[in-house]
């Protein structure tokens, strides 16, 4: 028999420290697997984020060069600057994103950076405790929201893939899950046309990954990837929210 | 008939997390007994199983603990 299906090269084979289940290692994944299709893993730059996926660095096999809070775009964008033809991605979560790194991520995109960014939305501040992110849904019960999420007290979830989506400067955004094995498939496509856009000089590129977070959320693995489709999805709708590709080829959808 | 595949879990990677399980369209994934090194009980592949080899369990599994070979 033939193997058809195991670890890329560009994933070391190191155990990682994410809590079973989570998210962030399928899309680690994934993101690895993209560079090993298209033959980049010498000409690839990583910027990790603070929070779970701090230690990006110790599992993928490129260089990663790691950014203070939020900053990775900032960072990203530096690195591309000087390396233009390196394929140059951050990698963040929601707090990192959508709180303390709101500045940078707008500014990228608004700026067309030619980066990707790697969002990956769990709702909460994984790597702290769980307290309540932006992105944190009405009702949700956080260590910081006790009673769920209120508007009166905590506001309204950020969108931060439609409010990014808005901006000249953005190329693709595609909102996407790691729930089911089509839904991972799917990702992986998204994050294959955001690395292509890239290295077509297209501009700002993200992947908003609505990824599970047992450990936080209070349930099992399984019942993370169901609460994603019952609950999460319903909040931030999948989709493509912008792709000057299909504008410029005249069928601009949303699936 | 014999299967058309089969996959190979590495009990130290394994996590339980039991996705792979939801994954398998055959059943062909159990869970475990057993507790590895870092005291998670690794799932097990059924005996006399129907693996396909669609690789549907690796494409879900967190921790790359699948590999999955086919004819
Ligand atoms: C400047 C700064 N402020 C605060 C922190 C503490 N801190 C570490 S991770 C984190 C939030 C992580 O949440 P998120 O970005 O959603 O990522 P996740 O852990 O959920 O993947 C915070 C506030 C820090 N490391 N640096
Ligand atoms: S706390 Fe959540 S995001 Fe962090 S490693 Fe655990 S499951 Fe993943
Ligand atoms: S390859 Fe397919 S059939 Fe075989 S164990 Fe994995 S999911 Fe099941
Ligand atoms: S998906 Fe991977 S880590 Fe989870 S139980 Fe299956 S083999 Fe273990």
């Amino acid at each position: 028999m033939k193997k058809i299906f195991g670890r890329p090269r560009s994933l070391k084979p190191t155990p990682t420290h994410y809590c079973p289940g989570c998210g962030h290692s399928i899309v680690h994944r994934l993101v690895a697997e993209v560079i090993d299709e298209m033959d980049m893993r010498g000409t690839s730059i990583g910027v990790p984020p603070a929070g779970c996926a701090v230690l990006a660095y110790f599992y993928f096999d490129i260089d990663m060069i790691e950014a203070p809070h939020g900053r990775g775009p900032a960072l990203a964008t530096g690195v591309k600057r000087v390396l233009p033809n390196h394929l140059v991605f951050s990698y963040q979560g929601d707090g990192d994103l959508a709180a303390i790194g709101t500045a940078e991520s707008f500014h990228a995109a608004n700026r067309g950076e030619n980066i990707t960014i790697i969002f990956i939305n769990n709702a909460v501040y994984g790597m702290t405790g769980g307290q309540m992110a932006p992105t944190t849904i009405l009702g949700q019960k956080t260590t910081t929201s006790p009673p769920g999420r209120t508007p009166l007290l905590d506001g309204y979830p950020v969108q931060m893939s439609e409010i990014l989506a808005q901006l000249r400067g953005a190329a693709y955004i595609e909102r996407c899950t790691v729930n089911s094995p089509p839904a991972v498939m799917k990702t992986k496509r998204a994050i294959r046309k955001a690395f292509q856009y890239q290295m077509d000089k297209r501009g700002f590129s993200m992947v908003e990954v609505l990824s599970p977070c047992p450990t936080n959320w209070k349930m099992s693995a399984v019942d993370a990837c169901k609460w994603i489709d019952e609950v999460m999805t319903k909040e931030f709708p999948l989709g493509v929210l912008k792709d000057i590709g299909a504008k410029e080829a005249g069928k601009e959808k949303k699936s | 008939m014999a299967p058309k595949g089969m996959i190979v879990i590495d009990r130290n990677l394994c996590k339980e997390c039991h996705l792979c399980i939801q994954a398998c369209k055959q059943g062909n994934i159990r869970p475990g007994k057993e507790f590895n090194q870092k005291g998670y009980r690794p799932v097990e592949s059924a005996e006399g199983g129907k693996c396909t080899g669609c690789a549907l369990c690796g494409i879900m599994c967190p921790e790359v603990a699948i590999e999955v070979y086919r004819d």
